[in-house]
């Protein structure tokens, strides 16, 4: 195949918004992609207490438990982001301020983490015996 | 600039950039895709406040998921409105989330035999868990087990 020549480097450097959209279809994936396990651990419960305690003693690992933060962190961003997306669906003014309201948007988000990472970050740590 | 949504078989899509596509969807003409645009935007409305106030719930008082077994859903599925709140959340997460796939495959899954296979596959697995997963929560009955919570 011929070498083609393009306008665009072979690497995107996209700018916030890009970032933006690519966020949002990992965390979306990631999200799907859990809830498909999430269902099924449910169900368990329909077996009884004992098959289901067993499952949940999954969650007694620090590992999983920071699997856990990052699924929070992807839900409140796929969240935050949808709301931008709306925004700019329903309200075609606001495009003028794109990068402003992206930018907004991951600050939220950072802001919204910081002590959602504070309480599971404590809860790990008393689950490792780090603090009581 | 004009963006597809992977649907013009006698124009590839535009091969830009690392990962093809440099932007949100645009509004569809008309007709299901139209109707599927609508719904992401509605259910993604709804999902905003059930989701994220389950999440909230289970991860932040106390020792978060540390603290769910059992008696927790029992004690919990008591109300009617956290069966309620747990269906909606069932039905809405699925199909928003199947639809999002659906979309994510007509991106990146380009022959017309695999799409439809991928497809098929995340179709099936979401009818499984609806069923699954509504069976539970309408006939849950933690008196099955007598002492357990």
């Amino acid at each position: 195949m011929a070498k083609r020549k393009s306008d665009f480097t072979t690497l995107y450097r996209g700018a916030t918004s890009q970032y933006a959209w690519l966020f949002h279809r990992i965390t979306g994936v990631a999200i799907i992609l859990f809830l498909f396990a999430h269902v099924v651990d449910t169900a368990v419960i329909g077996w009884g207490p004992q098959a289901y305690d067993r499952v949940m003693a999954v969650y007694e690992n620090w590992a999983v438990r920071l699997l856990e933060l990052g699924l929070v962190a992807a839900v409140i961003y796929h969240a935050l982001n949808g709301v931008r997306v709306m925004v700019f669906d329903f309200w075609p003014a606001t495009t003028k301020y794109t990068k402003g309201l992206t930018r907004a948007t991951f600050l939220l988000w950072l802001a919204c983490m910081v002590p959602i990472t504070w309480l599971m970050g404590k809860q790990i740590l008393d689950l490792l015996g780090v603090i009581g | 600039m004009s963006l597809d949504t992977g649907e013009h078989p006698s124009s590839p899509a535009p091969s830009v950039g690392l990962f093809g596509y440099r932007g949100s969807r645009p509004r569809p003409a008309g007709g299901f895709e139209l109707w599927a645009w609508l719904f992401m935007r509605i259910s993604g409305l709804v999902l905003l406040f059930l989701v994220v106030g389950h999440v909230l719930i289970m991860h932040l008082p106390g020792e978060g998921v540390g603290r769910i077994d059992f008696g927790f859903v029992a004690d919990r599925w008591k109300n009617p409105l956290w069966r309620s709140w747990d269906w909606a959340m069932l039905c809405l997460a699925l199909l928003h989330g199947v639809n999002g796939l659906r979309v994510v495959v007509q991106d990146y899954v380009r022959p017309a035999a695999w799409r439809f296979a991928v497809n098929m596959f995340f179709y099936v697995v979401t009818f499984i868990l609806f069923v699954l997963g509504t069976v539970l929560v309408f006939t849950f009955d933690p008196s099955r087990w007598p002492g357990a919570s």
